[in-house]
């Protein structure tokens, strides 16, 4: 430890040492496996196809939206369990809003947007507030919305649905933002794709480039030494909580533009998706370390099993314990990968 | 000579229980002024109401002459006192560099666009680090793969960097083999010579002695004694610290018990 010169002792890192290195690097694999996978099986010969592609990205865009700031929200350390009927409640919100108050279009969904970020800072505040874990917090939140979609919707609609919302005015340029499809060789892609690809660039460049990136690596590491460095832990997890909540909100949004109304158990059962898309990108369960990107090839990967199940004929019935064992040998991965590649102790 | 810090009968109670009572302290900039105390001693409440956790509940804080009082410990930060916590320094998880600018982020650009400066951020954590003697290898590299001396040697160099006045450390050596412990030492006496006033709380006298110029005791709340590095020797600060009588009595006992085991053999 004493020579001044650096070179000798680092070996250049080569550029697959350090893609091993990356915490979505086994998701990757994953995802290249998955990919060949079902291309062999297919049976309609569609899959690797642009109309396939297409298929499977419009069921992963949705998902990944929103597991892209569960990353973020996970890497701070904390969980959102109330993402999944966040969906459902913005979505029965915008449609109500329009068809009983009449608003129009642009805004009901500003207020949905503030609404869902009133949600997410009462999530972080009692999480911070409380030092109950995140899971309870959430947990109860889920419920309380889940009873409350049903029982708002029933009492307001005399239904278990809102429908009719392109009755509201400027409903078409909404329409074209948040749910049109654009055609590229050929086949029409949802507009959700680019919206996903935007987001997970965001949502990347925030996390590595950015003060409040490092915060949020440093929350989920280690609250107190980032509290006795000086960082606003409490606000970081606050903000992280408002941000996955608008995630899902917006994904609420652009379904029910998309479907023109939409039930009031939409969204529940959900919000595992979203984790699972995280774990499987390399987001450790402990928080303090992982990546965007990984999950949205996390999502991407659940996308193509949702398609390529039925493609190769199978059982589609198979499906979720066909997610369950792609999480588990991802984890696997993961750790394995994440133990050879940082040499050393830990503590 | 003014003081960088100085404490004048300062109490801290909670409820009924008196944590610390009357203690007088001062510290000099570019010394190393050391805490001495057992479990129990008050060690963990000073540290807390010199750095801005705790305020005390009767006495008087002055910082460079000047009275003062804080509210919380990025207040105490902001006025120059750093603590480097014993476990709670580094997250292991994060590169070096990072680490190294937690809390005080150097960026570029304007408003939204604001991001980090990480070529910058990684060049002036390297060369800090060299300049306190610390010569990594890579500070891309997770802290959590560095010896825990190295990670507390960190720590102490970025409390330097960030123009700390009073750098207050927490048992920094009481997790360390001799090895590492020495390691910490020799940044201990590195931040010393760059002008620091150095307050090492610990309850290793041979530490302490080691390295400081002026040692408090305390013992049940209360400054016991207080030594010149010129006038005391380690046994002395050995005794002082155990309570001296207390630990004779403690010999005497021993020895009977060993007496009467060897008879009844």
């Amino acid at each position: 430890m004493s020579s001044a010169i650096k070179d000798e002792r680092v070996k250049k890192s080569t550029f697959l040492n350090k893609l091993l290195k990356r915490p979505e690097f086994g998701a990757l694999l994953g995802a290249i496996a998955i990919f060949t996978l079902f291309s062999s099986f297919d049976t309609t010969g569609n899959f690797g196809q642009p109309g396939g592609i297409a298929g499977w990205t419009d069921i992963a865009a949705p998902i990944g939206i929103i597991a892209v700031f569960v990353a973020l929200l996970m890497i701070g350390g904390e969980f959102d369990l109330s993402t999944g009927v966040m969906v459902g409640t913005s979505g029965l919100l915008t449609g109500m809003l329009v068809t009983e108050l009449g608003l129009d279009i642009w805004s009901s969904i500003a207020l949905v947007l503030v609404f869902a970020l009133l949600v997410g800072f009462v999530n972080g505040w009692l999480v911070v507030k409380t030092g109950l874990p995140s899971f309870i917090v959430t947990l109860a939140t889920f419920f309380v919305l889940r009873g409350a979609n049903l029982a708002v919707t029933k009492e307001i609609t005399g239904t278990v649905r809102v429908a009719n919302t392109d009755e509201a005015p400027n409903f078409e340029q909404a329409e074209a933002i948040f749910a049109s499809k654009i055609e590229i060789l050929g086949s029409n892609f949802q507009i959700t794709l680019f919206w996903w690809i935007a987001l997970t660039l965001l949502a990347t460049w925030v996390l590595t480039r950015t003060k409040f990136g490092n915060w949020i690596f440093a929350s989920g590491g280690d609250a107190n030494a980032a509290r006795n460095a000086g960082v606003p832990v409490a606000r970081t997890k606050i903000i992280l909580f408002m941000m996955t909540s608008g995630a899902a909100a917006l994904v609420g949004i652009m379904l029910v533009l998309r479907l023109k109304g939409m039930q009031a158990g939409q969204g529940v059962g959900m919000e595992f998706f979203y984790i699972i898309a995280a774990v499987v990108g390399g987001t450790l369960l402990t928080g303090g370390k992982g990546s965007a990107i990984g999950a949205s090839i996390g999502a991407a990967v659940m996308g193509m099993a949702y398609i390529g199940i039925p493609f190769a004929l199978w059982n589609s019935d198979w499906l979720f314990t066909f997610l369950g064992a792609i999480l588990f040998i991802a984890v696997l991965i993961n750790s394995f990968v994440g133990r050879t590649s940082t040499k050393g102790g830990k503590k | 000579m003014t003081a960088a810090l100085e404490l004048k009968n300062v109490g801290k109670q909670f409820g009924s229980v008196i944590a610390l009572s009357d203690v007088t302290m001062e510290v000099q900039a570019g010394t190393i002024t050391c805490v001495l105390g057992d479990n129990g001693a008050g060690k963990s409440t000073l540290i807390k109401t010199l750095s801005g956790v705790h305020a005390p509940s009767s006495g008087e804080f002055l910082l460079e002459g000047s009275k003062i009082s804080f509210n919380s410990p990025r207040d105490a930060l902001a006025r120059g006192i750093a603590t480097v916590y014993q476990d709670l320094a580094t997250i292991p998880l994060m590169s070096v560099w990072r680490n190294f600018f937690l809390g005080n982020e150097i960026t570029k650009g304007w408003g939204p666009l604001s991001r980090l400066d990480v070529k910058k951020m990684k060049t002036l954590a390297k060369e800090e680090l060299l300049r306190m003697g610390i010569d990594l290898r890579d500070t891309d590299q997770a802290i959590g793969t560095l010896s825990g001396g190295e990670r507390q040697a960190v720590a102490i160099a970025r409390a330097v960097y960030f123009g700390a006045k009073v750098l207050i450390l927490d048992e920094p050596t009481s997790a360390l083999g001799v090895r590492q412990s020495g390691i910490v030492l020799k940044y201990v006496l590195a931040a010393k010579e760059r002008g620091v006033a150095v307050v090492f709380i610990t309850h290793n006298p041979h530490h302490a002695f080691l390295v400081g110029d002026r040692f408090y005791l305390l013992n049940r709340g209360k400054m016991i004694n207080d030594f010149q590095r010129e006038t005391v020797e380690l046994d002395e600060l050995t005794r002082a610290m155990a309570g001296g009588a207390e630990l004779e009595a403690l010999t005497h006992e021993i020895q009977k018990v060993k007496l009467s085991e060897d008879e009844s053999l």
